[in-house]
């Protein structure tokens, strides 16, 4: 009875954290692009010189 | 540097065009198409992406990379805007983007310039974003540096056109992102409820203490989230009561609400049964069918933002005291002058009051020759200057242009088709109703007749919500629609309304245009019964290699093996001219080549007027109703003064005769008739009654009115656009050119036919044109010397007679008839108008994509009638079991998501083969 008290909140918090997850790359728009995202991973970044992401 | 590799020998390094080694040699460019092309390899392996060239893969269906020294570069400076930390932004539209490789390239080649912060190119929307910091110096320049920053973009032969991001339409992102954040959310409760559900569905010895725990928990987690996710659901159900409607979303509210509710009441009390884990789930599935739908209907977008873009663009305005200064062409005032270079975009409505040029118009009237325009003409927003600058009286800007009006006419169109129900949608008409009826029977069955107290009756009514709630029906649909799309996306077709699928299914009849739907559009030189020498060809395409000219084009692209002459000089209107050793050179039309019979006319330039237009126009002119480009637009108005104007001037007149076969009655426009009909007002009178003279205008082509001569294409009356060539004093040869079928267009006709559907061509050519053509395809029902009123007429018949057409057609006399038929299709050819009329558009050279699609929307529509059989047969399953209060949350929970998950997997088998981009 008392791993639940201590399972409950962990389980929350770790959903919590993959919900802010997924609203952060929204916000930062990573869902924008799917096209773009899905060919890009096949260039490489040789300088590493790449701008930020891009904002919404 | 990348070697050439050796299977592109014969195509040039750079963009990938055919080419003659030995002439490229010879000009000083081996290995490319001409020296734009090499300065722009230079400069690509020069900074040490040559990688690039092996990693592209060439869309046909894209513009060629191929720098292009004329193209008009776009003053950037009035869209630049300065953002906080002493930066500039710009956004701009990419052409010519062909592959993630494009997009590799442009970043990195503008990342690599100094001060450059941030530059991303979205290859879903074409759009670049670019952000950076103006170097030492740039700050007083009007553009801040955006032509350094993009010059090398630009030398590799993209077009960057800029635009401004409020214009576009942002409002149907941020819908479809507020979806997505809330089915994220319901998604996360869904999860983290169903953890207390199970444990307390299957946890047999859990005293009531922790079953009130966790049931204040999920209640904890659920509140919240059903406040985030109903919003959508909830505002579209209040709307829809408001207007005195019933729809879908209404029980949707009802049931979560209700549901949630007795919830809370159930768990405050410390009772067995809470719903919450049912009611997210429910808001969750139906949030996911919501969004597919959301980006199954958003696609047609980019075409409309292209269209405004096009409007967009700055205007040189040249102000009275003769500076210049680049304005948007909102600012410019009525009356002003604008100059407008080689290669630019008219943006305003005007006429011309100096200067002498070809535009191409086909933007507006669908006609791939250019016309000529000269002071005095009449020039119109979205028409492309083609050989000289033109001074510019302005009449009009902005919405009161003619292609805002054009545009705005057929959004009119469309909504009368957007009246068409989804099947979704008819089965949810009479679902609600169904669906509150049972709930309150039960309801009040418990209460009164069953004995039951009245919380415990509505616990049984929300169950009865909760189970009959159209998950399955929400979500399937949707699901088959975004897969067939997909599908049909990967193939090249690209479908724009979220209904044309179902739409798709009905049609009985289909209905082509000729010229640019069955046939290519592209005019092709005609090497049969030739009465030009090999060595006329290759002097001929020589010369025609420096214009841009449509028929010099095929000239020189029938010959690519020709040396290119030096010291062309473009006539507008008229032909190119040049030294050759054997004399001074012409070519162009039958005048300017001194030919002294007037003949058909020859395309590069005016034919005299006041003959029979009759015989002025010649056949194969694409969808144009057979106008000759050879009138300039000032003959074009004396033609009309003399009452035998040119159909097609008349166009946006049967738009308006379209919407009123919709039945929605609206006044002909005269104010639009006369600012489309060239020339000045008085010349135009007769313009007034559009419909009357294109009556005129079709008897008048009747076969039996033509002279004998010209019945054949064989012979001296051969009725194409044709180029002559002078060499010194010899006689004048003559290059004919016809318009291609598409390959397959025999084969597609041929299947449909197979499929059961009547097949016909409509076309405003000319009969005879018409009849070969038709024969060629094998089409039996055809008709010729239809204007876009008569094309209209022949929809409304067929309509009357019980019949569901599909039209396919690329013109803007088309357009009209696209957006009334029952479904419509358009090849990426076409133009932006009809593009945008049309309910899908298909690459490539081939007609096969529309057969496709056929059977693909077959395939849905047989995918759809069983999901909604299998709801209904999950509903007949469950509801009585509702009814009967048997429906613990445990049963609710499983046959929701059972019901969702099969009808999801059914509509996944679309994908049969292989697994499709959804």
């Amino acid at each position: 009875m008392n791993a639940l008290l201590f399972l409950i909140p962990m389980a929350l918090l770790l959903g919590l954290a993959g919900l802010a997850a997924f609203l952060w790359a929204l916000r930062s728009g990573q869902f924008d692009d799917l096209d773009g995202a899905a060919h890009r991973i096949l260039f490489d970044d040789e300088d590493g010189n790449d701008g930020p992401p891009a904002k919404p | 540097m990348a070697a050439p590799d050796p299977d592109t020998d014969g195509a040039c390094r750079h963009c990938g065009d055919p080419f003659d080694p030995d002439t490229a040699a010879a000009a000083g460019h081996p290995g490319f198409c001409c020296a734009g092309c090499q300065a722009a390899f230079g400069l690509v392996n020069g900074l040490g992406l040559d990688r690039y060239y092996d990693q592209r893969c060439l869309d046909p269906a894209v513009r060629a990379l191929k720098p292009d020294a004329d193209d008009a570069i776009p003053d950037y400076a009035v869209h630049v805007t300065p953002t906080d930390q002493g930066e500039v932004s710009l956004s701009l539209l990419v052409e010519g983007l062909h592959c993630a490789a494009c997009v590799w390239l442009i970043e990195r080649l503008l990342t690599m310039q100094p001060g450059v912060t941030h530059a991303r190119v979205n290859m879903t929307t074409r759009r670049l974003s670019l952000r950076w910091t103006p170097q030492p110096g740039e700050g007083e320049a009007p553009d801040l540096g955006a032509r350094r920053v993009l010059d090398p973009v630009l030398t590799v032969g993209y077009r960057l056109v800029p635009y401004d991001p409020a214009t576009v339409d942002r409002d149907t992102d941020r819908t479809e992102r507020s979806l997505l954040r809330a089915m994220a959310v319901t998604g996360f409760a869904t999860g983290n409820i169903m953890l207390f559900s199970v444990s307390v569905w299957f946890g047999a010895d859990m005293d009531a203490a922790t079953r009130d725990l966790m049931h204040w928990l999920s209640a904890l987690i659920a509140i919240p989230a059903i406040g985030y996710g109903i919003r959508p659901f909830a505002r579209s159900a209040v709307t829809a009561l408001r207007a005195g409607r019933a729809n879908m979303d209404v029980p949707i509210t009802l049931a979560v609400l209700l549901a949630a509710g007795m919830s809370l009441w159930e768990t405050a009390r410390g009772g067995p049964h809470a719903y919450f884990d049912a009611a997210v789930m429910l808001l969750f599935f139906l949030l996911i069918g919501r969004f597919l739908d959301s980006r199954a209907r958003g696609r047609a977008r980019s075409a409309a933002g292209r269209l405004l873009a096009l409007g967009g663009a700055p205007v040189t305005l040249i102000e009275p005291d003769g500076r210049i200064r680049s304005v948007r062409p909102a600012e410019v005032p009525v009356g002003g002058t604008v100059l407008v270079a080689v290669g630019e975009r008219v943006g305003v409505d005007g006429a011309v009051s100096e200067g002498l040029s070809d535009l191409d118009v086909s933007l507006i009237t669908g006609e791939t020759m250019p016309a000529r325009a000269g002071p005095g003409d009449r020039v119109f927003a979205g028409t492309l200057n083609l050989s000289a600058p033109l001074h510019v009286r302005v009449d009009a800007v902005g919405e009161r242009t003619l292609l805002a009006e054009i545009v705005r006419m057929m959004e009119v169109a469309e909504q009368g088709r957007a009246r068409m129900v989804a099947l979704a949608d008819r089965v949810a008409r009479l679902y609600a109703p169904v669906v509150h009826a049972l709930a309150l029977s039960a309801f009040l069955g418990w209460w009164l007749v069953g004995g039951l107290a009245w919380q415990e009756a509505l616990l049984i009514a929300a169950a009865v919500l909760i189970i009959t709630c159209p998950c399955a029906l929400a979500l399937a649909v949707p699901v088959v629609q975004v897969i067939a799309s997909g599908r049909l996306l990967k193939a090249g077709t690209f479908l724009k309304a979220a209904t044309a699928l179902e739409r798709l299914t009905e049609a009985d009849t289909v209905v082509f245009d000729k010229t640019g739907t069955l046939t290519l559009g592209r005019p092709t030189l005609e090497s049969d019964a030739a009465e030009w020498t090999d060595d006329d060809l290759r002097r001929a395409a020589g010369g025609a290699a420096s214009s841009r000219h449509p028929l010099a084009r095929a000239l020189a692209g029938a010959c690519p093996a020709a040396p290119a002459v030096s010291g062309v000089r473009e006539h507008p209107g008229e032909g190119l001219s040049w030294d050759d050793p054997e004399g001074p050179t012409r070519l162009g039309s039958a005048a300017f080549c001194g030919v002294a019979k007037p003949g058909v006319g020859g395309t590069l330039g005016t034919t005299s007027s006041g003959r029979r237009p009759a015989l002025e126009t010649p056949p194969n002119r694409p969808r144009s109703m057979g106008l000759s480009s050879s009138h300039s637009l000032a003959d074009r108005a004396r033609d009309r003064s003399s009452g035998s104007g040119m159909i097609r001037h008349c166009e946006p007149a049967s738009i308006d005769a379209g919407e009123a076969i919709q039945g929605e009655k609206r006044d002909i426009r005269p104010g639009l008739l006369r600012r489309f009909a060239p020339g000045n007002d008085d010349q135009n009178k007769s313009c007034a009654n559009p419909i009357d003279s294109t009556d005129e205008e079709s008897e008048r082509r009747t076969p039996a009115e033509l002279p004998p001569q010209e019945m054949g294409r064989v012979g001296a009356g051969f009725l194409g656009p044709e180029l002559w060539l002078r060499v010194g004093d010899r006689a004048p040869v003559r290059f004919r050119f016809a318009d291609p079928l598409r390959p397959d267009a025999a084969e597609v006709v041929d299947a449909l036919k197979a499929r059961g559907l009547a097949v016909e061509l409509l076309s405003g050519d000319r009969p005879e044109t018409v009849a070969r053509v038709a024969a060629d395809a094998g089409i039996e029902t055809w008709r010729g010397g239809c204007a876009p009123g008569d094309k209209l007429a022949r929809l409304a018949a067929l309509r009357d007679q019980g019949r569901r057409v599909l039209m396919v057609g690329d013109g803007l006399n088309d357009a009209p008839a696209l957006a009334a038929a029952h479904v419509s299709a358009s090849p990426a050819s076409a133009i932006d108008i009809s593009q945008t009329a049309a309910d899908l558009v298909f690459q490539g050279d081939r007609l096969a994509p529309v057969l496709q699609a056929l059977e693909t929307a077959h395939r849905a529509d047989r995918l759809v009638r069983q999901n909604l059989a299998l709801a209904l047969l999950y509903n007949a399953v469950t509801v009585p079991l509702a009814l009967a209060g048997l429906v613990t949350p445990l049963i609710a929970a499983v046959a929701m998501s059972t019901s969702s998950l099969v009808v999801t997997t059914n509509a996944m088998r679309l994908t049969r083969t292989r697994k499709s981009r959804p």
